[in-house]
C-alpha cells in the first residue's frame, strides 16, 4: 500500500456525496466534505446527525453504500481499519480502542509490526520521544486500565501518529477529560496542523469548535447542513445545527400536587464521569426535561433515581421516603420505573413475545401466570400504543420504532415518577405525538415525569421546567415558559445563561 | 410455498441429526471390525426383546426424566448445572442415611425416604448456586468439584462406616430391609410409583416454566439478566432457588435409583444419568413436552446396548456415542441452518 | 534415605505432571484467543486411546504421538468452527463432545484394555543428571517430560516476548481493538484453538505411553476437568498454569504418601483431596472475599499478591466477534 510519507507532509481529503444507510435509516444522505492539510476541520452536529458514521466510514470501520474518497486526489477504498492506518487516516475513538489489561507499552506494540520481534526497546524509546514532543507523561508499565481517558487518548493518539499517519480524526474527546488534560489536547492538536497534519475534530461543543478550528461542517439528518470559516459565530452554527423556530413553547397549566422526588445534593461518581451537587424537587404531574449532550450526567442522574447507582453523597427522597441506600426493588415497590433508551439490551428480553412481557410486568403475587390476562394487557399495549405486532409477537421481531412503543406500553399506569431516556428516539413526527399524547395523560393521572431527549423543540415543547447537563455538571432547572430553543442550545453547547 | 417450508424444516432438523449420528456410529463400527446391522439389531433387541426388557426401558426412563426435568430449569436460567450428577448422589447418600436411622415400616419409611432425596439433592444444587452467585466460581466447576467430592464421599461410606458385616465390596452395602424397597411390578423391575412420580415431575416443570411467574421470570434471566432484572426479576434468589429446585429432582432420581432398583447404595448409584440429562436438555431445545419422546429414545439405547457385550464382544459404550452424536449433530445442523438463514437476509 | 524419598518424590510428581502441563498450556492458548474447549476430559481419553492404539499397531511412538496431536486438533477445530462459522454455544458443544469422545474411546479402545504396550523410554540427559538433587529431579526423566519444559518456556516466551503473542492477547481481551490493528481474529481464534487440542492430544499420548502405561476405561481418571480448573487457578499465564498442574500432582502424590500415615482415614478422602482443594483455589481466584482481604495489605503487597493470585479471564472469552 502506498506510504503516507511518499507525498511528503499533509494529505487533501476529498469526500464526494457519500449515502451510507442501516434498513431504512439512511445515515449519511449524500455527504460532500473537503479536508485540507494542515488544518483543524470541525465537524459539528446533533446526536443521529451523521458524524460518527461519516468518520468510520473515512477510518475504514464501515463501508459506504455510494460516493467516494479521494485523498489527494486519489481514490481510495478501504474493507478495513489496518488498511485506512496504511493510508495515513487515523480515529480516535470517543470510548479510545485500546487493551485494558495490557500495559501501555504493550498497548503501543500491539499489531505494530508484522514479524516476530516486539520491539519493546526501540517501541519504548518512540513512545518516549514522543510523549516527551506533546508533553504527555505516559508510564510504560502502567496498565492501560488504571489511565484516565486522557491518558488512553494520549497513548492512542501517539500511536497512531508513530505509525505515520497523516490525517487524525478525533470522535468526541473532551468528553470525560479534566480541563488541563483539554489544554494540553488542544495544544497537540495546533502543533499537529502546523506540521502540515490534517485533523478532523468530531464534537458538539460550541465554544471548542470556535476556538480550535479553522473551518467548520454542520451536519443535521444525514446530509450537510453548512459551512463556516474562522472567525466562528457560534449564534451562526447553533442556526445550522438546529434549525429551529423561535417559537415560544405553548401549553396547559397543571397544577403540580406533593413533591414525588427530591434530590439533596446528591453526587454519583463513576470510572468515566462524575456529577456533584445535584439538587432537585420534582412534583407530581410536572415534567422535567433533562438537556444536554450523550454522557454529560443525564443517564446518571436517572439510574440514581431508579436506584440503579448508587449515591455517593447526598439524599435521595421519594414521596417522602428516604431512599438513599434502598436497592431497585425498592423503588420499584415505590412507583418509580425507568424506561433505558437501549430497546433490545436493556429495556426489553429478546426472545419473549409481547404477552409474556406484560406477564413480567403483572403485580400480582399469583403463582401462576393468568395468560389470559397478559395477552388481554398486551392487546391493550397494542391498541393504546398502536404498536404493529400481535401478542405472540416477539419483541426482536418488532421495528425499531414499535420496539419503542412497546418499552413505552410496558410500565404500569399508576407511577409515581417515570424516567424516560429518549422516548422518542427513531420514532415519526406523527408516532412521536401520540407518544406525548399518552406521556401527557399519564401526567394527568399524576405521574411525574423525567425525560432526555435531544430534540431542544420536544424539550421546550413538553416540559415544565428544564435542566441542562454539561460536561458532568447539572444546571439550575430553567422554566420551560421563558426560554427559546435557541437559548437552550447555547447552554448545551456549553455557554451558560 | 413459505407455508410447506417450516414443517419440512422442523421434521428434518429432527430426524437429520439421528441419521446423521447413525452414519457416524455405522463409521466407527466399521472401524472397530463389527456389522453395523448386527449390532443395531443386538441394541434394539436388547430392548424389546421381552416384557422384562420394555419394563427395563421404563427403569432407565425414570432418572432421565427426573433429572431431564430438573435441567430444564436450570437451563432456562442460563445455567450449565453440570453439578447434577452429584445431586443426584446427594439424594441418594440422604436417603440411605435415613434408612439406616430410622426403622419404620413401609408406610413411612417409603414417603420419607422420597423426602430425604428431595431435600438432600437440593442442598447439594444449593451449594453449588451459592459458590456460583457468591463466590463467583463457575457453576460448570462448582458442579464438576461436587460431583467429584459427592462421589468420593458414597465411596468412603460404602467403605468405610456404611460397609456390610462381611466385609467392603463393590457391590455397595447391604441390601436396604424390605420395608425400604419401593414396591415394583410383578416378574419385572419396574416401579408404577417411580414412573409416575418422574412423569409428574416432567409435567409439574411443564407446567411450571410455561404457567407460572416464577417460570417466565427465569426465562427472562436466562435470555437477558440485565433487562430482566430491570423489568423486577432478581438475578440472585430466582437462580438459587432453580439450583434447589433442579438439585431436588435429581436427588429424587438418585434416592428412587437407591430404593426401587439396586436396593441399596452402589458405588455408581447415579450411573452417568445426570450427564446424560443434559444432552436430553439439549436435544429437546429446552421444551418439556419433547423430554419424553427424546428419554425414551435414550432410554432405549441404555438399555439395549450392554447386549453388545454379551453377544458381540462390543462394549456398550456404543450406545453413548450414539446419543451423544446425535446431540452433537443437532448443534451442527442447526447451526448451518441459522447460517443459512442469515445468508439469506 | 529421607532426602532420596524426597528427591524421587518430586521427580515422580514432575513426570506424572506432565500431561496436565500440555493439557494446561494448550487449554490457555486457546482460551487466549477467547474460546474455551470444554471438551478437554473427552479429548485426553480419546487421544490416550489413541495415542496408545496407534504405538501399539505401528510399533513407532512418534506416529503414536502424531495421531494423538491430530485427533486433538481436530476435535478442537469442531469446537472452534461449531463455534465460530455456525454460531453455536461454545460450552454446549464442548460438553457433548466431552461425552461422546470419553464414549468414543472406551468403545473402540476396548480391544486395547490391559494389553501390555510400548512406553516411552527413559533418557537422562548426561552431565545434567549428575547434578546433586536437582539432576534426578529434573533431567532423570523421558523425552516428553523435557518435552513439557520446553512447551512451558516456549508457550511463556510466545505469549509474552513475540509480537504474535500479544495479538493472541489482543484478541482475547478485545477483539474489535484487535480488528482494527490488521489481527485476523477469526483466523487467530481458529489457529490458537487446533493448537491447544493438539497439546491435549500430546498430554493424552503422554498419559497412556509414559505416565499411566496402556489403556482401560476411564484410563485418566478427570485430569481433563483438572486441566480446565487449572487454566483458570493460574490466571490464564503459562507459568502459573504449570505450577497448578505440578501443585495438583503433588497433591495427589501427597495423598497416596500419607495413607500410611493415617491408616485409619479411607482411600477416597486422599484421593478426592486434590478435587476438592481445586474448588478451595478457585475460591480463592474467584471470590469476593479475597478481593477484601487485598485492602489490608500494602500497596506492594496488593501487587504481588494481585499477580499471583488473581487473574481475570480474557474478556472476550466465549463471546462471538462479528467484524464490522
Amino acid at each position: 500500500m502506498l506510504h503516507p510519507c511518499s507525498w511528503g507532509p499533509g494529505m487533501k481529503i476529498e469526500l464526494h456525496d457519500i449515502k451510507k444507510h442501516f434498513g431504512p435509516v439512511r445515515a449519511n444522505d449524500g455527504i460532500s466534505l473537503y479536508v485540507d492539510s494542515g488544518t483543524i476541520h470541525g465537524l459539528l452536529g446533533e446526536n443521529g446527525a451523521g458524524k460518527t458514521t461519516l468518520m468510520k466510514i473515512l477510518a475504514g470501520y464501515q463501508p459506504y453504500d455510494a460516493g467516494g474518497i479521494l485523498l489527494n486526489g486519489r481514490l481510495m477504498r478501504f474493507s478495513s481499519p489496518a488498511e485506512a492506518i496504511q493510508a495515513g487516516i487515523g480515529m480516535l475513538h470517543q470510548d479510545p480502542m485500546d487493551f485494558p489489561p495490557l500495559s501501555v507499552l504493550d498497548n503501543f506494540l500491539l499489531g505494530r509490526s508484522k514479524g516476530l520481534a516486539q520491539g519493546r526497546r526501540e517501541g519504548e524509546k518512540e513512545l518516549g520521544e514522543l510523549c516527551q514532543r506533546f508533553g504527555f507523561a505516559l508510564d510504560p508499565d502502567v496498565l492501560a486500565n488504571s489511565l484516565t481517558v486522557g491518558e488512553r487518548q494520549q497513548l492512542e493518539l501517539v500511536r497512531l501518529l508513530s505509525l505515520g499517519v497523516q490525517v487524525v480524526i478525533l470522535d468526541e474527546p473532551t468528553t470525560g477529560i479534566s480541563a488541563p488534560q483539554k489544554k494540553l489536547l488542544f495544544d497537540t492538536l495546533h502543533k499537529l496542523a502546523q506540521e502540515g497534519l490534517s485533523v478532523i475534530f468530531v464534537s458538539h461543543k460550541l465554544d471548542e469548535v470556535e476556538s480550535l478550528c479553522s473551518r467548520v461542517t454542520v451536519l443535521r439528518r444525514g446530509k450537510v447542513a453548512g459551512e463556516a470559516v474562522a472567525p466562528l459565530s457560534s449564534d451562526h452554527l447553533v442556526q445550522m445545527m438546529f434549525n429551529q423556530r423561535l417559537s415560544p413553547s405553548t401549553r396547559a397549566d397543571v397544577s403540580l400536587g406533593e413533591v414525588v422526588l427530591e434530590l439533596q445534593d446528591a453526587a454519583v461518581r463513576t470510572y468515566r464521569l462524575s456529577v456533584e451537587h445535584m439538587s432537585l424537587q420534582v412534583r407530581s404531574g410536572e415534567m422535567i426535561g433533562l438537556a444536554g449532550l450523550e454522557g454529560s450526567g443525564q443517564r446518571l442522574l436517572m439510574q440514581a433515581c431508579t436506584g440503579l447507582e448508587r449515591l455517593a453523597a447526598g439524599r435521595l427522597s421519594i414521596a417522602g421516603r428516604d431512599m438513599t441506600h434502598e436497592p431497585y426493588a425498592r423503588f420499584l415497590e415505590a412507583g418509580v420505573a425507568f424506561v433505558p433508551a437501549a430497546r433490545l439490551e436493556e429495556g426489553l428480553v429478546s426472545g419473549l413475545t409481547l404477552c409474556e412481557h406484560a406477564a413480567l410486568m403483572a403485580r400480582t403475587g399469583d403463582f401462576f401466570v393468568h395468560w389470559k390476562d397478559a395477552e388481554a394487557q398486551a392487546q391493550k399495549m397494542i391498541g393504546d400504543f398502536n404498536i404493529i405486532g400481535r401478542a405472540e409477537t416477539m419483541v426482536q421481531e418488532l421495528s425499531g420504532g414499535n420496539q419503542q412503543r412497546a418499552i413505552l406500553a410496558l410500565p404500569h399506569d399508576d407511577l409515581r415518577l417515570l424516567i424516560l431516556e429518549h422516548p422518542t428516539r427513531g420514532l415519526d413526527l406523527e408516532s412521536t405525538r401520540w407518544i406525548w399524547g399518552k406521556l401527557l395523560q399519564r401526567r394527568e393521572q399524576g405521574t411525574a415525569i423525567l425525560f432526555t431527549s435531544t430534540d431542544l423543540e420536544e424539550l421546550v415543547e413538553y416540559s415544565d421546567r428544564i435542566v441542562v447537563f454539561s460536561g458532568g455538571v447539572m444546571s439550575a432547572p430553567v422554566d420551560a415558559g421563558k426560554i427559546t430553543v435557541e437559548e437552550l442550545g447555547s447552554m448545551i453547547g456549553g455557554r451558560q445563561q | 410455498m413459505s407455508a410447506r417450508q417450516p414443517r419440512l424444516s422442523r421434521a428434518t432438523l429432527a430426524l437429520l441429526p439421528v441419521l446423521l449420528a447413525l452414519i457416524f456410529t455405522t463409521l466407527v463400527l466399521l472401524v472397530a471390525g463389527a456389522n453395523p446391522f448386527e449390532a443395531y439389531g443386538n441394541i434394539l433387541a436388547g430392548a424389546f426383546e421381552s416384557p422384562r426388557k420394555l419394563a427395563d426401558v421404563a427403569v432407565a426412563a425414570v432418572p432421565l426424566l427426573l433429572c431431564s426435568a430438573g435441567g430444564l430449569i436450570t437451563y432456562a436460567a442460563g445455567l450449565w448445572n453440570i453439578g447434577i450428577e452429584g445431586q443426584m448422589i446427594a439424594g441418594a447418600l440422604a436417603t440411605t442415611w435415613l434408612i439406616n436411622a430410622l426403622p419404620l415400616p413401609s408406610y413411612g419409611l417409603l414417603p420419607l425416604s422420597v423426602l430425604a432425596g428431595l431435600v438432600g439433592g437440593a442442598l447439594w444444587g444449593l451449594l453449588a448456586g451459592v459458590l456460583r452467585t457468591f463466590g463467583h466460581v463457575n457453576e460448570i466447576f462448582a458442579g464438576l468439584g461436587l460431583n467429584f467430592v459427592a462421589a468420593a464421599l458414597t465411596n468412603y461410606l460404602i467403605f468405610g462406616p456404611w460397609k456390610p458385616p462381611d466385609g467392603a465390596t463393590m457391590s455397595g452395602t447391604d441390601p436396604f430391609p424390605q420395608a425400604a424397597w419401593m414396591p415394583t411390578l410383578p416378574n419385572v423391575r419396574m416401579s408404577l410409583i417411580t414412573f409416575v412420580l418422574a412423569l409428574i415431575a416432567i409435567g409439574t416443570v411443564y407446567v411450571l416454566l410455561r404457567g407460572t411467574h416464577w417460570g417466565l421470570r427465569l426465562k427472562a434471566i436466562g435470555l437477558n439478566a440485565q433487562a430482566a432484572r430491570r423489568l423486577g426479576a432478581d438475578t440472585t434468589s430466582n437462580m438459587l432457588l432453580a439450583f434447589a429446585v433442579c438439585g431436588a429432582l435429581a436427588g429424587l432420581a438418585g434416592s428412587l435409583q437407591a430404593t426401587a432398583v439396586y436396593r441399596r447404595l452402589i458405588p455408581q448409584i447415579s450411573g452417568g444419568y445426570g450427564y446424560l440429562s443434559l444432552l436430553v436438555v439439549l436435544l429437546s431445545g429446552s421444551r418439556a413436552e419433547w423430554v419424553p419422546l427424546v428419554v425414551f429414545f435414550f432410554s432405549v439405547i441404555q438399555v439395549g446396548s450392554p447386549r453388545l457385550e454379551l453377544r458381540l464382544q462390543l462394549d456398550s459404550s456404543l450406545g453413548g456415542v450414539l446419543q451423544a452424536s446425535v446431540a452433537l449433530f443437532f448443534l451442527l445442523i442447526r447451526g448451518v441452518r441459522e447460517r443459512l438463514e442469515r445468508k439469506r437476509e | 534415605m529421607a532426602d532420596s524419598l524426597v528427591v524421587v518424590t518430586i521427580s515422580s510428581v514432575i513426570a506424572a505432571s506432565a500431561p496436565l502441563v500440555f493439557a494446561g498450556v494448550g487449554e490457555t492458548l486457546t482460551e487466549k484467543a477467547g474460546v474455551v474447549n470444554l471438551s478437554l476430559d473427552g479429548t485426553i481419553l480419546l487421544t490416550a486411546m489413541t495415542g496408545f492404539a496407534v504405538a501399539l499397531l505401528s510399533g513407532s511412538l512418534a506416529l503414536g504421538f502424531l495421531a494423538a496431536m491430530v485427533v486433538g486438533a481436530g476435535i478442537a477445530f469442531i469446537v472452534a468452527y461449531g463455534s465460530i462459522a455456525l454460531g453455536q454455544n461454545q460450552i454446549a458443544l464442548g460438553f457433548v463432545l466431552t461425552l461422546l469422545c470419553a464414549d468414543l474411546s472406551s468403545f473402540i479402545g476396548n480391544p486395547y484394555v490391559r494389553r501390555p504396550g510400548p512406553s516411552v523410554p527413559h533418557m537422562p540427559i548426561p552431565g545434567l543428571a549428575s547434578i546433586p538433587v536437582l539432576g534426578p529431579i529434573f533431567f532423570d526423566q523421558d523425552m516428553v517430560v523435557y518435552l513439557s519444559y520446553v512447551v512451558i518456556v516456549a508457550s511463556w516466551l510466545w505469549i509474552f516476548k513475540t509480537q504474535p503473542g500479544l495479538g493472541l492477547r489482543g484478541v482475547g481481551e478485545r477483539p474489535e481493538a484487535a480488528y482494527a490493528r490488521g489481527v485476523a481474529v477469526q483466523r487467530t481464534r481458529y489457529v490458537y484453538t487446533m493448537l491447544g487440542g493438539a497439546l491435549v492430544g500430546l498430554a493424552g499420548a503422554t498419559y497412556s505411553l509414559s505416565v499411566k502405561l496402556g489403556w482401560s476405561h476411564g484410563h485418566t481418571t478427570g485430569i481433563g476437568w483438572i486441566a480446565l480448573a487449572v487454566v483458570i487457578f493460574g490466571g490464564w499465564h503459562p507459568l502459573r498454569v504449570a505450577f497448578g498442574a505440578y501443585l495438583f500432582g503433588a497433591l495427589k502424590s501427597l495423598g497416596s504418601l500419607m495413607q500410611p500415615a493415617f491408616p485409619d482415614v479411607p482411600t477416597q478422602v486422599f484421593q478426592t483431596a486434590p478435587f476438592a482443594l481445586m474448588i478451595l483455589a478457585l475460591l480463592l481466584v474467584s471470590g469476593d472475599f479475597t478481593e477484601r482481604l487485598l485492602f489490608y495489605l500494602p500497596p506492594r503487597g496488593r501487587r504481588l499478591f494481585n499477580a499471583l493470585l488473581r487473574g481475570t479471564p480474557p474478556a472476550a472469552l466465549g463471546k462471538p466477534f462479528r467484524p464490522g
